[in-house]
């Protein structure tokens, strides 16, 4: 039997040295939803997102992607990336490939598909993220919400089951970071499973099945946006909302 | 003897002779040199203690030993454990293992000044390491080293007269031997660093050529010296 969730996290744990930065994380996602972590920075959201497809491994705990283990999964972990795509804060564009070599280079080389059928694949997402017109532009010649709009189409070649999205407006101004947000907000809405750090509130607000508030590596507060932007239980909660809504 | 006679009926056919001979000692050396040198920079960057050490010690190694006292090695030395190579090969093996030294050092200084992130997001989309290396890392990394890598190919088409040492009658032998012969020491040298002077020439035009072919805006080739 299936669980209802798509991904389980259970109890992670991790030390960088004797600084603890994840304390006993557990939460679950079901299909579709989009998770939002909110928080002062360095506690841990981040370093939570790569434990989660093992680019950091955690100290202890669990990772489940559809019941599949992914934590302790050893040299198996490349075929459980595939499922778990990333979008980085600096983007990460492979700066020697196009926009659209960017985006068919993974299926081409991991997936082994023909050419001809990723570099269809390829443009077809170019398209769904607005960038079918710079398909041969190299990363350098791009802005950064253009390079952030072809890294979530470089992801979604990938077909995975959830996106990682790490803090994906923080290096883009405020118009640049709109064009980003409105093909998230699209992804969202097409039914992608999204977990997306960010300190952008709108987006939480609007787009969030579900908001995380993390603080010092635990979850503090976690619930609909609604609740947890309005009526916060907890006093940490309370005040970190508090000096956001004063920007 | 007529100047114009000698360098055209004996000079030039022995040059001639000396130029293929260095050209072949060359145009072998440096491919496999390239892909030593590849393999030494990927082991001592992405190996594991083990083999990042054994590599370390070969860099340290081949770039502390005069090449001279290698070739010697290869040639006089190895026969008396019974390994008899001909001098053409002891030399292109010489050069090999000295090349490889100074390329895989361009090459890891180009490998460790390509971003983590690369390394991160092709690991993210489910490459592993080795399809990472391969795809992003290695054609970035190629690249920069490239200004490196061609001072490395001129080096060794200078270095390559140290085969004449060992009998080898590339180039600079070939000199050696006609100028001693007929006792015209400034004609066949001048001679040869002029055919020297054009080979380099060459080659720093199509090395310019080839990183203007592969350029990518934005990707800023380093400089060496």
């Amino acid at each position: 039997m299936t669980s209802e969730y798509i991904l389980r996290i259970v109890d992670l744990h991790k030390n960088f040295g004797d600084r603890e930065v994840l304390h006993g994380i557990s939460f679950n996602v079901k299909k579709g939803e989009t998770v939002v972590f909110i928080g002062p920075s360095g506690t841990g959201k981040s370093t939570l997102l790569r434990c989660i497809n093992q680019l950091t491994e955690p100290d202890r705990g669990h990772v489940y992607i559809d019941d599949d283990e992914v934590t302790g999964c050893g040299h198996r972990i490349s075929e459980y990336r595939q499922r778990i795509g990333m979008v980085f804060q600096n983007f990460n564009l492979f700066d020697h490939l196009t926009a659209v070599q960017n985006v068919e280079i993974a299926p081409i080389r991991v997936r082994k598909m023909k050419p001809a059928d990723a570099r269809e694949k390829a443009m077809e997402e170019l398209r769904r993220v607005g960038m079918q017109d710079w398909a041969d532009h190299y990363p350098s010649e791009l802005s950064g919400g253009q390079a952030q709009r072809v890294s979530i189409a470089r992801s979604l070649a990938m077909d995975p089951e959830v996106i990682l999205f790490d803090e994906p407006t923080s290096a883009l101004d405020p118009e640049l970071t709109r064009e980003v947000l409105e093909v998230m907000k699209d992804l969202a809405k097409s039914g992608m499973t999204m977990l997306v750090v960010t300190h952008e509130m709108d987006f939480a607000r609007s787009v969030a099945t579900e908001v995380i508030f993390m603080e010092g590596g635990q979850i503090v507060e976690q619930g609909p946006p609604a609740e947890i932007m309005k009526n916060p239980k907890h006093p940490r909660t309370r005040e970190f909302i508090g000096k956001i809504a004063e920007h | 003897m007529d100047t114009i006679i000698f360098l055209t009926r004996i000079l030039m056919p022995a040059l001639w002779q000396g130029l293929i001979v260095t050209l072949e000692l060359v145009l072998l050396t440096a491919p496999f040199g390239l892909l030593l040198g590849i393999g030494i920079a990927l082991g001592r960057q992405y190996g594991g203690r083990g083999l990042s050490s054994v590599c370390a010690g070969y860099i340290v190694f081949f770039k502390g030993c005069p090449l001279l006292l290698l070739l010697f090695m290869l040639y006089f030395g190895l026969p008396t454990i019974g390994i008899t190579l001909p001098a053409f090969t002891a030399s292109v093996i010489g050069f090999i293992l000295c090349n490889a030294a100074y390329n895989s050092e361009y090459i890891r200084g180009a490998i460790k000044s390509i971003k983590d992130g690369q390394m991160t997001a092709a690991q993210a989309l489910g490459m592993t390491k080795v399809q990472a290396i391969e795809t992003i890392i290695l054609p970035q990394a190629l690249r920069r080293a490239i200004p490196g890598l061609s001072n490395e190919f001129i080096y060794l088409i200078k270095y390559s007269s140290l085969a004449y040492m060992i009998t080898v009658v590339e180039l600079s032998g070939a000199a050696k031997l006609v100028a001693t012969k007929y006792f015209m020491f400034n004609e066949s040298f001048l001679a040869v660093g002029i055919v020297y002077l054009a080979l380099v020439t060459v080659t720093t035009y199509a090395v310019d050529r080839l990183e203007k072919r592969i350029a990518i805006p934005g990707m800023v080739q380093t400089s060496s010296g």
